[in-house]
């Protein structure tokens, strides 16, 4: 497997310009011939397609919803990141960097961070003249606000539902192309497979979704900007259709896939109340800015939350982490949350909670400051817990949000796959161990906007295009396992439903290759998924048929494809033998239950290559070097 | 919890449709609206029956997936509030329920409780951008923007296209919908070079899905999640009547005096 990363020869300040001056362009007259496939219209998708569309590329775009804006991204709350320096508090690319490369815990390539880093502040001028309204001062100029692991207010919101405003401005963009015929768009379309011609990826097939029909889409190349993997927990802060499909379909065709072990588990989100629940809700980081993390100092304190007196809090944050307080970043709030609760000083009917309270907050600034701050999120957790914020504490707990792992890809963005490339959360480039918040929208729309509309010409220009269509063999052999994985599905007729084995799954994941891992358990789940696996093969039933809408079928396909990425996640988890970042070892922590790395053999991005079924891939490694921020211990101490 | 639900079960979009009965019952009033739902399908799978068709994807109110509508109200009974976001506790136990998908010409039944919203695409397609390319931009932090008139154009740029808007209205109209974009646009300095055309051409695409004119019975914002003021459809008239009066002078006022 060719991990050449592709990062040029110069200062990390000048990689990117460097590199953009070395890259093969396509002409303008030239674009209109070749055919670019994106798959996804997140952040990462619309602002790819709409970008590559305007610079007159023929683009087909697909997405499974029934519409282009209904992404996922729609749901990001809080914030994105830019070194602006519009506070005047010290910030700057490098502050940025090292923000990102400190809070990924010194896993990241340093060339894709310091690259983010610069493009960050471009995406907010883009995103203004897009017409996105981001909260503004008072004398018009774009405010800030601070997130997690960082000391500077770098974040620009549209009050908590940033993520949406940001999509809704790519997707203007999408739509707008889609109107100038720059875009073929395919809503309610799943990706079932990539399609592989001389080694090149050249196509997909995917399935309708209304219809059920299945079908092939040549091109030239194939951008996935499908998203994470969370789902695998069942129980996440992903929209119910997020799934590991098109990514775990091209590592089955050939593409490397990195790190899968590293997934974030989001600190705050509302805790889980029933049994049958279907979904958890992310609660924005955001709220650290002014709420106080706590849980009662005595194990069985009865009293009301309002009743507890200040000496028997314990604001287990402040007091462990002086200097960040409750702003630490998200694997460390998210560890201390679960340390406290199993130390049994968790809160709520279940015990696995802690408080976020405003009450101080309130005091100090004043209904109206934290109303104008906060209020859509305070609305949406009464909505949901039937509690009011503004008279008790929040109650929250850690859930599955983020993945950092995805599918390996060089300086480019191109996966090992020649021809396809990987954008935004499906790529494992620039959060190393752990993403801080507000930085994935960043690299969404830095990978969208910026760079893959430069990166894919040079691929482009060293192939001719329109030289194959659909009719080629290789799209009929992948239509047809397609069919025939779904006639396979659709034969088991079995007992079981398809959400009670997502459950399961998800329980499983969480219990052995979630917050905290150890051997011993990810021995347990590597023995216990395929027992799962066969079960799903043997005993699942599907109600209906192949033709028209099936949503328990679409499930399940996606289903089948998280119980084989579930095994090669555990697999990742239990070769990495340290703790970094989001990846917890129990085996590996500091006296003071810190992440505890182990640089001299874990150094480097773990890359699997499939090598068939039920054969055991084959790992291979990225080194990461560590030129312009030198290895540290991670310390939000002090 | 027990519930006796009433759901329009239809095949697809050429087939005639009908209520269906079922009865759900152990539902903890925690269980938010869609995962009583989601226990229903369970339940009907093991039996053997085609669970019931319905869209949800992010289940935080705010993709705009999920179109219901409940005992005659879009979204339910809570206002500002999408399906998503109801939970069992908003009802009261043995309750009878009846459960529709959005009803109207222009959003097309595709299968039980999912229609077609694809017309609303076609509308902001239609002109719901400004034209910018990717590439440099000017700094931002020249061009100032008054917070009150950010904050408005935000109430407006807030909306989730989920359609209950048109499921409200008795024309089916989807002014709201049309004004949202229209005035998040047309509020910033950056959406003002393509105001009127904006206006024209999306008001001329709405009107060519087959939605219904506006009467201002109000019922859109009474009904959306997102609590949208109707005060946005007097700014689309507005514009919209200027934008046809005035023909659009690119040129700009000159005075050579």
């Amino acid at each position: 497997m060719n991990l050449d990363d592709r990062v040029p020869e110069a200062p990390i300040e000048h990689m990117w310009s460097t590199h953009k001056e070395h890259l093969r362009l396509v002409g303008p007259r030239t674009r209109p011939h070749y055919r670019v496939i994106v798959v996804g219209t997140g952040l990462a998708g619309a602002s790819a397609a709409a970008s590559m569309a305007a610079m007159g590329y023929h683009v087909e775009c697909f997405c499974f919803q029934d519409s282009p804006r209904r992404a996922h991204s729609i749901a990001a709350q809080g914030g994105i990141n830019a070194a602006k320096d519009y506070r005047n508090d010290g910030d700057s690319v490098h502050r940025l960097f090292y923000d990102t490369q400190k809070g990924g815990d010194y896993r990241s390539r340093e060339a894709n961070v310091w690259r983010l880093a610069e493009l960050s502040a471009s995406i907010i001028d883009q995103a203004v003249a897009q017409g996105v309204p981001f909260a503004r001062e008072y004398g018009g100029l774009l405010a800030n606000r601070s997130f997690g692991g960082v000391l500077v207010e770098r974040t620009f919101y549209c009050r908590g539902e940033t993520g949406q405003q940001l999509l809704l401005g790519a997707c203007s963009a999408l739509a707008q192309q889609i109107h100038d015929g720059n875009v073929k768009m395919h809503t309610r379309t799943e990706l079932l497979d990539v399609v592989i011609v001389d080694g090149r990826a050249r196509g997909i097939v995917v399935r309708d979704l209304v219809t059920g029909e299945i079908r092939s889409h040549a091109a030239e190349a194939v951008v996935l900007a499908t998203g994470g993997y969370s789902n695998v927990y069942y129980l996440s802060t992903n929209a119910k259709g997020c799934n590991v499909t098109a990514t775990w379909r091209a590592h089955k065709r050939g593409a490397g896939f990195a790190n899968p072990c590293y997934n974030q588990i989001h600190p705050t989100c509302i805790p889980v109340s029933s049994e049958h629940q279907a979904k958890l809700t992310l609660m924005s980081e955001s709220l650290r800015n002014d709420g106080r993390i706590w849980v009662p100092r005595n194990e069985g304190e009865t009293r009301s939350p309002g009743e507890i007196p200040e000496q028997d809090r314990y604001y287990y944050l402040e007091e462990r982490y002086p200097r960040f307080g409750n702003l630490v970043p998200r694997d460390v709030a998210s560890r201390n949350a679960k340390n406290v609760c199993d130390d049994g000083l968790g809160v709520g009917p279940s015990r696995l909670g802690v408080y976020l309270d405003f009450r101080d907050a309130i005091s100090d600034h004043g209904h109206e400051v934290i109303g104008a701050r906060y209020e859509n999120l305070f609305a949406m957790y009464e909505r949901i817990t039937g509690e009011s914020p503004w008279k008790t504490p929040m109650r929250i707990y850690p859930a599955p949000h983020y993945t950092m792992g995805g599918l390996w890809v060089d300086y480019n963005l191109m996966t090992t796959l020649p021809g396809l490339f990987a954008v935004g959360e499906a790529n494992f480039s620039d959060h190393g161990a752990n993403r801080l918040g507000a930085s994935s929208m960043m690299q969404c729309l830095a990978d969208g906007y910026f760079i893959i509309p430069i990166t894919i010409g040079d691929y482009l220009s060293r192939h001719p295009y329109g030289d194959i269509d659909t009719s080629h063999a290789a799209f009929a052999d992948a239509e047809r396992e397609a069919r025939g994985r779904i006639e396979r599905l659709l034969a088991i007729d079995g007992s079981t439903t398809v959400e009670s084995l997502h459950r399961e799954l998800g329980r499983l994941m969480w219990d052995h290759c979630g917050i905290a891992r150890s051997e011993d358990g990810l021995r347990e789940a590597l023995a216990r998924i395929p027992e799962l696996r066969d079960r799903f093969w043997n005993d699942l039933r599907i109600v209906g048929g192949a033709a028209g809408i099936n949503q328990s079928l679409e499930h399940a396909g996606r289903l089948a494809d998280f119980l084989e990425f579930a095994e090669l996640m555990c697999r990742d988890a239990l070769q990495r033998d340290e703790s970094c970042g989001c990846h917890f070892r129990e085996e590996h922590q500091t006296e003071e239950g810190e992440a505890l790395r182990d640089d001299v053999n874990f150094s480097h991005v773990t890359v699997w290559e499939h090598t068939g079924e039920n054969v055991e891939p084959k790992m291979h490694e990225e080194p990461l070097s560590f030129e312009a921020l030198p290895l540290a211990q991670r310390n939000y101490k002090t | 919890m027990k519930f006796r639900l009433r759901i329009w079960k239809q095949a697809s979009g050429d087939a005639a449709g009908a209520f269906s009965d079922y009865e759900v019952d152990g539902i903890s009033p925690e269980t938010s609206f869609l995962e009583m739902i989601d226990t229903l399908n369970e339940r009907l799978t093991e039996r053997g029956e085609e669970a019931v068709a319905f869209e949800s994807d992010c289940r935080e109110g705010i993709c705009g997936m999920c179109s219901m509508v409940i005992n005659g109200q879009p979204h339910g009974p809570l206002p500002g509030t999408t399906t998503c976001q109801l939970y069992m506790r908003h009802f009261d136990d043995g309750q009878p329920i009846t459960i529709e998908p959005w009803r109207s010409g222009a959003f097309p039944v595709l299968r039980d409780l999912m229609v077609d919203r694809s017309a609303f695409d076609r509308i902001l397609e239609s002109g719901g951008y400004v034209t910018v390319h990717s590439g440099p931009k000017p700094e931002p932090n020249a061009n100032p923007i008054d917070p009150e008139v950010a904050e408005e154009s935000l109430d407006a740029a807030c909306c989730i296209g989920c359609g209950a808007c048109v499921a409200a209205c008795p024309n089916g109209a989807a002014m709201l919908f049309t004004a949202a974009k229209v005035s998040h646009l047309g509020l910033l300095p950056q959406g003002q070079p393509e105001r009127w055309e904006r206006v024209q051409n999306m008001v001329e695409q709405m009107e060519e899905e087959g939605f219904g004119s506006c009467r201002n019975y109000a019922e859109c914002e009474a009904a959306c999640p997102k609590e949208i003021s109707i005060k946005f459809i007097g700014r689309l008239n507005r514009d919209y009547l200027r934008a046809l009066r005035e023909p659009i002078d690119r040129h700009g006022p000159m005075d050579s005096q």
